[in-house]
């Protein structure tokens, strides 16, 4: 049984002590939470996303209150009501949208940086693992989030993707049914998903920001050179005031003044974006109201799924599931088809270095195509893409298994 | 600074990748159709000087079919009756003088629908409108009576409402192709509005007339200026044609100000926020600048002696 002093004052320091161990909460997750010294700016892309993934929080709370998630008329409750009745009802909307969109850019930003400087090795797979997780509850929360306004590419999108759960040459027009609640996108479809939109996904995506967090608590977010620190030295070199011999900073205060910094840079970015350029992030043809007579000339989905879409869409139609599916759970995989022990930036690790800019330049690559329509030279340039994404996977394990060690690591 | 050259990578392939998906993707999926700046000019010029009070004789024949209230001619018929009989209510020619390009509105008045580019949808099938101007001479007249009872300042609604509003809805502006919804209020016992379901009955009559006519209903305006871009817009109006072939869209023949006028109201309308995001916007992005000034200060403070 633990010792309560029964002098103290309710909601005292040391009564809240007693029964929250506050003292002990803010010891463990702030001010003796060591990052290492020698990152940058990419290593505050975490709380760039928690920052990101508030805003579209609070947004999306204000616009729930409008929101009419109904065929006949969400369309107006989105276009109308929201833009031009409700106060400051244009700003949430776009903040909202600007937020969606951005927000995987700096996912992107935060997984190739992980990619980068191996922060998914030696002790960190389950924060890679982890990360992961969240893209994907991200893509289901953004592709639900892009029904609601009930526009034709709302409608089309809908339709198209949830095609893909008949399986190719399976056809399983049963569970594209079953998923649909109806044979064609209609009311209850566009219940389902907005009841994931604003309950079911939410409540994922807040309890694996807790466990990407807790899965960072043990091994220590990596630092540029991916050196091995030993934390508990250090922090006793900090804690003796030697600031400058220390390799490890407490998260609270000096980490947090350095993301403090980022995030303010990064919001005035998003707030040019959210006033000045948000057309990037609203397309046009979702402005038109579903409509089931008229299949729009082009359909595409938002520019983060395009990479993936363009992967699916050279191919016939089984093998481009196939490959779709293999774009899909690969990433998962990368702690384990990356085969050598080395944790150091990509440009130092002899082949994989080529490795990681060719997949990043073919994944931007395979993001443009998927977007232009499947004509002439794009279907080629597309098609070769997607070989070299596919083929660089497939290489991984061989060319990081012969990889020499590192100078200056085991 | 070596972090200011992560930056830069970090830039430079979000531009990349925002160039090819937008700018780069939209030039491959659109049509490119190139802006004439409603000159018209496969029109060819009128040389006859117009003679307005001779117009203003030769007009009594417009009367028959359209109102002209700028000279107290009543229309001859109500929107629903006009749209059985020519399958769209004719126009209201008070403002044609002022929105209509004049060499546009000559040829038009003597060859109504190769000028309107209607001729693909009336090969068996007359045009409600028929040849009014016999020579170069008369239609001159014509437009220039219609020049003279224009009026000085055409409002962007009326503009509006001339150039779209009697085949498109807007129903954000709580616009219908016979005008205004009325204001009404549902019976309190019943619960049930009369007057508004009576206004819908005539509405959906009116439809039904415009689809007979064109082949479809034309679509609401009201969000068309986020639905679609400003070029594809304006060049659609211009020549609607070379963006839609085979489109029922009529030539409509607007000056570059009426354009103007007509789109102005689009926006009204489709984008009403964009007076508040330019106010609000600079006070937001300064607010975010102060606290990254300040967010830097601490940042430097705490990472004194560091390194």
């Amino acid at each position: 049984m633990a010792h309560f002093d029964p002098n103290a004052r309710p909601f005292s320091h040391q009564w809240l002590n007693d029964r929250l161990a506050v003292d002990t909460l803010k010891r463990v997750l702030s001010t003796e939470y060591w990052i290492p010294k020698n990152i940058n700016f990419l290593w505050a892309m975490g709380m760039v996303l928690a920052a990101t993934f508030g805003v579209l929080l609070i947004s999306g709370i204000f616009l729930l209150m409008y929101y009419i998630p109904d065929t006949k008329q969400a369309f107006d409750s989105v276009n109308y009501t929201i833009m031009s009745e409700v106060g400051y009802g244009w700003l949430w909307r776009h903040m909202h949208g600007v937020a969606a969109s951005v927000v995987f850019l700096i996912i992107y930003i935060h997984m190739f940086t992980g990619i980068y400087y191996g922060s998914y090795k030696r002790g960190r797979e389950l924060i890679w693992l982890s990360g992961m997780l969240l893209f994907v509850s991200f893509s289901a929360e953004a592709f639900s989030g892009y029904m609601l306004p009930w526009g034709q590419m709302s409608y089309w999108a809908g339709m198209v993707i949830t095609n893909l759960f008949s399986l190719g040459s399976l056809d399983f027009q049963g569970l594209v049914e079953w998923i649909r609640g109806d044979y064609v996108p209609g009311q209850a479809f566009l219940g389902r998903f907005f009841m994931l939109h604003v309950l079911l996904m939410p409540l994922i995506i807040m309890a694996l920001i807790v466990l990407h967090f807790g899965t960072l608590r043990l091994p220590h977010v990596n630092n540029k050179d991916g050196e091995e620190i030993d934390f508990e030295a250090e922090a006793e070199k900090w804690k003796a005031g030697k600031r400058k011999e220390a390799k490890v900073i407490p998260f609270n205060p000096v980490f947090l003044s350095k993301d403090t910094f980022v995030l303010g840079v990064y919001f005035i970015f998003y707030f040019y974006l959210v006033f000045y350029h948000f057309e990037f992030a609203m397309d046009p043809v979702n402005f038109d109201p579903a409509d089931p007579l008229k299949t729009p000339p082009h359909i595409y989905p938002e520019w983060y799924f395009l990479w993936s879409y363009e992967i699916l869409r050279p191919f016939p139609k089984d093998p481009g599931l196939i490959a779709f599916g293999f774009a899909q759970v690969i990433f998962f995989l990368l702690p384990f088809l990356d085969r050598s022990p080395n944790v150091a930036p990509a440009n130092r690790r002899g082949i994989f270095k080529f490795w990681f800019w060719i997949l990043l330049v073919d994944m931007i690559v395979l993001t443009v195509m998927g977007k232009v329509p499947p004509i002439g030279i794009y279907t080629t340039i597309g098609t070769v893409a997607a070989w070299v994404f596919i083929i660089l996977w497939v290489l991984l394990p061989f060319i990081t298994k012969a990889e020499k060690p590192v100078r200056g690591h085991k | 600074m070596k972090e200011l050259k992560v930056l830069a990578v970090v830039v430079f392939f979000t531009l990349v990748t925002y160039w090819g998906v937008e700018p780069y993707a939209h030039s491959v999926m659109h049509k490119h159709v190139e802006f004439k700046n409603f000159k018209y000019e496969d029109l060819k010029p009128i040389a006859a000087k117009g003679d307005a009070a001779k117009g203003q004789a030769l007009a009594a024949a417009c009367a028959g079919c359209h109102s002209i209230k700028a000279a107290k001619m009543p229309a001859p018929m109500d929107p629903v009756t006009a749209s059985a009989t020519y399958g769209v209510n004719p126009p209201d020619l008070s403002l044609a003088g002022a929105l209509l390009d004049e060499k546009y509105l000559a040829h038009f008045l003597k060859d109504p629908t190769h000028t309107a580019m209607v001729a693909h949808k009336f090969k068996n099938k007359p045009y409600p409108m028929p040849p009014m101007a016999t020579d170069d001479q008369s239609a001159a007249d014509l437009v220039a009576y219609f020049k003279s009872i224009a009026p000085k300042e055409v409002t962007a609604k009326e503009a509006y409402e001339f150039a779209c509003g009697r085949c498109h809805e807007m129903r954000y502006a709580k616009w219908t192709q016979i005008g205004e919804e009325p204001k009404t209020k549902p019976n309190i016992q019943t619960k049930m509005d009369e007057e508004k379901l009576k206004f819908q009955e005539k509405l959906a009559q009116y439809k039904d007339h415009l689809v007979k006519y064109l082949g479809k209903l034309p679509p609401d305006l009201s969000i068309i200026v986020r639905a679609r871009s400003e070029d594809f817009l304006k060049t659609f109006v211009e020549d609607p044609q070379a963006q839609l072939p085979g489109t029922a869209m009529p030539r409509v023949g607007v000056n570059k100000e009426g354009y103007e006028k007509v789109f102005q109201y689009l926006e009204e309308v489709g984008d009403p926020s964009k007076p508040k995001r330019e106010a609000v916007g600079p006070w937001v992005i300064g607010y975010f600048i102060l606290f990254t000034f300040l967010a830097y200060l601490w940042y430097k403070s705490q990472w004194k002696g560091l390194k």
